[in-house]
């Protein structure tokens, strides 16, 4: 359906384009900062809690169906470890996992080796880029790594670019920043845009995820905002957190965030994908994720490009369940070899 | 190729279908046919009328049509048990409404299958809405039992209570008068609406296992002329009736004069105001909920949407695009958003409307996709380029047919919002609470709703204004509604007053009450004068204009006495 924007930003900078379904996609290449559009979100979170909160029991999948999805959930997860005490040993493990996402005999049973099912990428810290990049060899599968003093972003602008070229070097496909907080509670609006503008230039060919930790966000309104001034800056894909904040990825947040990019794709023509991360550890959780999705953004957004799951124990529980749609029995963990 | 791998291309939604197994055993186990529960005992099936699954067309059951005897049974059973219920300390009538609330509970998911497969709705929200509210009816009126002593001192309950429910909340409308009724210690004669009397029977057999004494809830099924059995019962103390206005209209018509108590729930068609500061998306998944919630066949729907000429255009792109999302289709998986409408005849009276209010110059809008090629389906349908006096804007279609108007200012949207007939609910969506709270009260709705909208609980009063009926059902003023202050039993009816040969001078040749204008004699008044003194425009002005007669009924309208089949519907 053709939607004809009554009242458009002004100084809203390319005319929308609709790219044909099967076009190459189109990489942000970032805007002015519109802050009248800025001024004109509005969001609602008892609205936005209430629609989040009926999704689970609105869509459910059953039997092959639930099985397909579980699977598409392993291709659009950036398999994760990000902890202080994280070794190569460590982050080998986590690839050695990446390469065989699935145990062989549920991959056979369930008839999809061609589906060559994989994780859409791995994420470690910057000190561990190289370690993954070689763990990974052959594999097609990136490597993302956190930069930007993450997971608080409080150091020197020239610190963080510095970061993001060093991992760019190490082999990084994908740079995870996080912003400054205190930018968004405090409505500076244009530093924010100029820093994410500087991060998004020292990414290069890589891809950016602009961590906007809305945990420590305060309200619904900031975080639409704050998912509106990164996508003009250029942004990929906006993520909700770091994973350390006290509140990470829930569905309201993603809601906000998710129709946000749907308005800025109906005003720009530009696809801005969308990552949730931390807290995410149970497949009914990531079916959940799928369907709001699919039902806000449409089915074309749950592919790699355009969502990821940050996350590392889910990839344990999908597997319990494709096991558990197997043979009906749920396994403990760890019959599961270790992520 | 492998099926889970189309379907990962894909990523369609599938079946996801909730078993029916439990239902059809219980059906099953009745031989699929009931008779009626009163005095805490089935009676044997009489005539019998069939209960079919909207969705399938097929029959679930057969139900008893109950007759003037079954009734005048029914309320011969309320009215020996009246004695010892209301004679029970409210903590004892407050276990037994707390064992029926457990019991609906330990039974939720047998009742909103059942719902479900009788109604049409889906099974969403029979499980997630209807269900969980009727067991939260039974737990808050279980505390109000206990509370009655305190809150309304010097009340009483009025006695044998009639109460005749709609279709299309079944179950949850029982609870709203069920609970409150006998909370209060009032004995129940309810009717169930004919399409859907299953959940009530379900219910009957709860009441059993909770151990209820006999006699306090009487369950007739049957059609209009049963209903009509116990409006006009001359030992029915209150009557609660909810559905159409049209049949509203009649039985409060039938009351009159009779000293019997009344509450109504009527029709609406309910406004929904967005005003161009709203959160448009939220604003547009709470049209959802108003107006496709349950197909649209819910008294309050939201099927009005006056949205600002500023936001117009774009807020009716985004209601379409929402609305090509929604799942029409079996209402037993889990995955719908609209179900099986309640009967054929409910299905062919909306396309009337709908073409009557096309050749007035609507137009439609419905998403692609097919429908189910059997049971009582329709698309969700958006009406634009209508006014006020297009029959669409004018009459409740209780369906899920969405009018659209626009606004310019705020005083226009007060002004459209209450050009209505009807007074039920309405909603409003702005971020701006000043504005929200400036227009809410000027809104003539029984509920109004702030970036929200269908939001029910049972501490809260439900009711309408103008058509839409009167009395509350929920709260503190639900249970007054089925109390009356004691001094009202000492007073007398009509007959005693004018003494029996006047008040027969005011019926017609068949019993019934005729319109006294013009035959009785003006002075002809029982009582010292009460009239109430007004003052307007800083003189006094008496109400009656320097005219007055005695009035003791209205106008009867002998025509309009019998409708069978006449669908009831909750307002």
């Amino acid at each position: 359906m053709a939607l004809r924007i009554v009242d458009q930003p002004t100084g809203k900078p390319a005319p929308k384009a609709q790219p044909a379904p099967d076009a190459p996609h189109q990489r942000n290449p970032g805007f002015p900062l519109d802050l009248d559009w800025v001024g004109r979100v509005r969001m609602n979170r008892s609205a936005l809690e209430r629609r989040a909160g009926s999704i689970g029991a609105r869509r459910s999948v059953k039997k092959e169906w639930q099985a397909a999805w579980l699977l598409k959930a392993i291709t659009l997860m950036d398999l994760t470890t990000l902890n202080s005490d994280d070794t190569a040993g460590r982050v080998e493990r986590l690839c050695a996992k990446a390469r065989h996402p699935l145990r062989s005999d549920i991959v056979a049973g369930l008839g999809v080796e061609d589906l060559n099912i994989r994780p859409a990428a791995v994420c470690v810290y910057h000190s561990f880029v190289g370690t993954a990049v070689k763990a990974l060899e052959g594999t097609n599968i990136p490597v993302a790594a956190v930069s930007t003093a993450f997971p608080h972003g409080l150091a020197s602008l020239d610190t963080k670019l510095r970061e993001i070229e060093a991992s760019v070097a190490d082999g990084a496909k994908e740079i995870d920043i996080v912003i400054e907080r205190h930018m968004v509670l405090n409505g500076d609006w244009q530093a924010l845009y100029d820093q994410i503008r500087a991060f998004r230039q020292a990414c290069g060919d890589a891809h950016i995820k602009t961590i906007l930790g809305t945990g420590e966000l305060a309200t619904l309104n900031n975080v639409a905002k704050a998912s509106l001034v990164c996508m003009l800056a250029g942004a990929d894909f906006i993520k909700t957190s770091t994973g350390k904040e006290k509140v990470n990825a829930n569905l309201p947040t993603s809601l906000a965030m998710i129709r946000m990019i749907r308005w800025f794709h109906e005003e720009t023509g530009i696809e801005i994908g969308y990552k949730p991360a931390g807290g995410i550890a149970s497949a009914k959780l990531a079916t959940d994720y799928l369907a709001l999705m699919k039902e806000e953004l449409g089915t074309h957004w749950l592919q790699p490009h355009l969502f990821r799951f940050g996350a590392s124990s889910l990839l344990t529980d999908i597997e319990r369940q494709l096991e558990h749609g197997l043979t009906g029995h749920y396994a403990a963990d760890y019959r599961m070899p270790m992520v | 190729m492998n099926k889970i791998a189309e379907i990962f291309a894909t990523l369609d939604y599938g079946p996801a279908p909730e078993g029916a197994e439990q239902a059809n055993a219980w059906l099953d186990a009745h031989d699929r046919k009931f008779g009626h529960f009163i005095n805490g005992a089935w009676t044997k099936p009489g005539k019998t009328f069939a209960s079919d699954n909207p969705a399938t067309g097929k029959k679930l059951a057969d139900i008893t049509d109950g007759t003037a005897a079954d009734v005048d049974k029914a309320v011969k059973a309320a009215r020996a048990a009246f004695k010892s219920w209301s004679a029970l300390s409210g903590f004892e009538r407050g276990k037994f409404l707390y064992a029926i609330a457990r019991l609906v509970q330990k039974h939720a998911r047998l009742f909103a299958v059942l719902e479900t497969m009788d109604n049409g709705k889906p099974i969403r929200e029979s499980r997630d809405a209807d269900i969980p509210l009727v067991a939260r009816h039974f737990y808050h009126h279980a505390g109000w039992a206990q509370h009655l002593e305190r809150s309304f001192p010097d009340h009483v309950p009025y006695g044998v209570c009639g109460q005749i429910i709609p279709w299309n909340f079944p179950l949850l409308m029982l609870a709203w008068k069920i609970a409150p009724a006998l909370a209060a210690g009032n004995t129940v004669v309810l009717k169930p609406a004919e399409f859907t009397s299953l959940t009530a029977l379900l219910f009957a057999e709860i009441c059993e296992k909770a151990g209820l004494p006999k006699g306090v809830v009487n369950i007739v099924t049957g059609e209009g002329d049963t209903g009509a059995a116990i409006v006009n019962h001359p030992d029915v103390d209150k009557i609660a009736f909810t559905g159409s206005t049209e049949v509203g209209k009649i039985i409060r018509a039938a009351a009159a004069g009779s000293g019997k108590g009344l509450s109504l729930e009527l029709g609406g068609k309910s406004p929904y105001i967005v005003f161009d500061d709203a959160d448009l998306d939220s604003a547009v998944e709470g049209l959802v909920d108003a107006i496709w919630f349950n197909q649209g066949q819910v008294c309050c729907a939201g099927s009005r949407l006056l949205v600002q000429e500023s936001i117009e255009e774009r807020f009716i792109a985004k209601v379409k695009a929402r609305m090509a999302k929604l799942r029409v289709g079996d209402p037993l998986d889990k995955a719908i958003d609209i179900g099986a409408l309640v009967a054929p005849v409910q299905v062919a009276r909306i396309r009337d409307l709908m073409k009557r209010g096309i050749a007035e110059g609507a137009v439609v809008y419905e998403p692609d996709g097919d429908l189910p090629a059997a049971g009582c389906f329709l698309k969700p349908a958006l009406v634009t380029n209508v006014s006020p006096a297009n029959s669409l804007v004018e009459e409740e279609i209780f369906g899920p047919v969405l009018v659209a108007m626009s606004f310019r200012t705020p005083e226009e949207a007060v002004a459209l919002a209450n050009n209505t007939r009807y007074g039920l609910a309405a909603t409003i969506w702005s971020e701006n609470i000043n504005l929200a709270l400036d227009i809410a009260p000027k809104l003539k709705a029984g509920v109004v709703w702030v970036n929200g909208t269908n939001q029910f609980d049972a501490a809260v009063g439900f009711g309408g204004y103008k058509e839409s009926g009167f009395g509350r059902e929920g709260g503190r003023e639900g249970m007054a509604s089925y109390l009356k202050p004691a001094w009202e039993k000492s007073l007398k009816s009509a007959d005693a007053v004018l003494g029996k040969s006047k008040a027969k001078a005011l019926s017609g040749p068949h019993g019934e009450p005729v319109e006294p204008r013009g035959r009785a004699n003006p002075l002809d008044s029982a009582s010292i004068d009460q009239t109430a003194k007004m003052y307007i425009g800083g003189k006094q002005a008496r109400p009656d204009s320097g005219y007055s007669r005695p009035v003791h009924a209205p106008r009867w309208h002998a025509g309009r006495r019998s409708r069978r089949r006449q669908p009831q519907r909750h307002p």
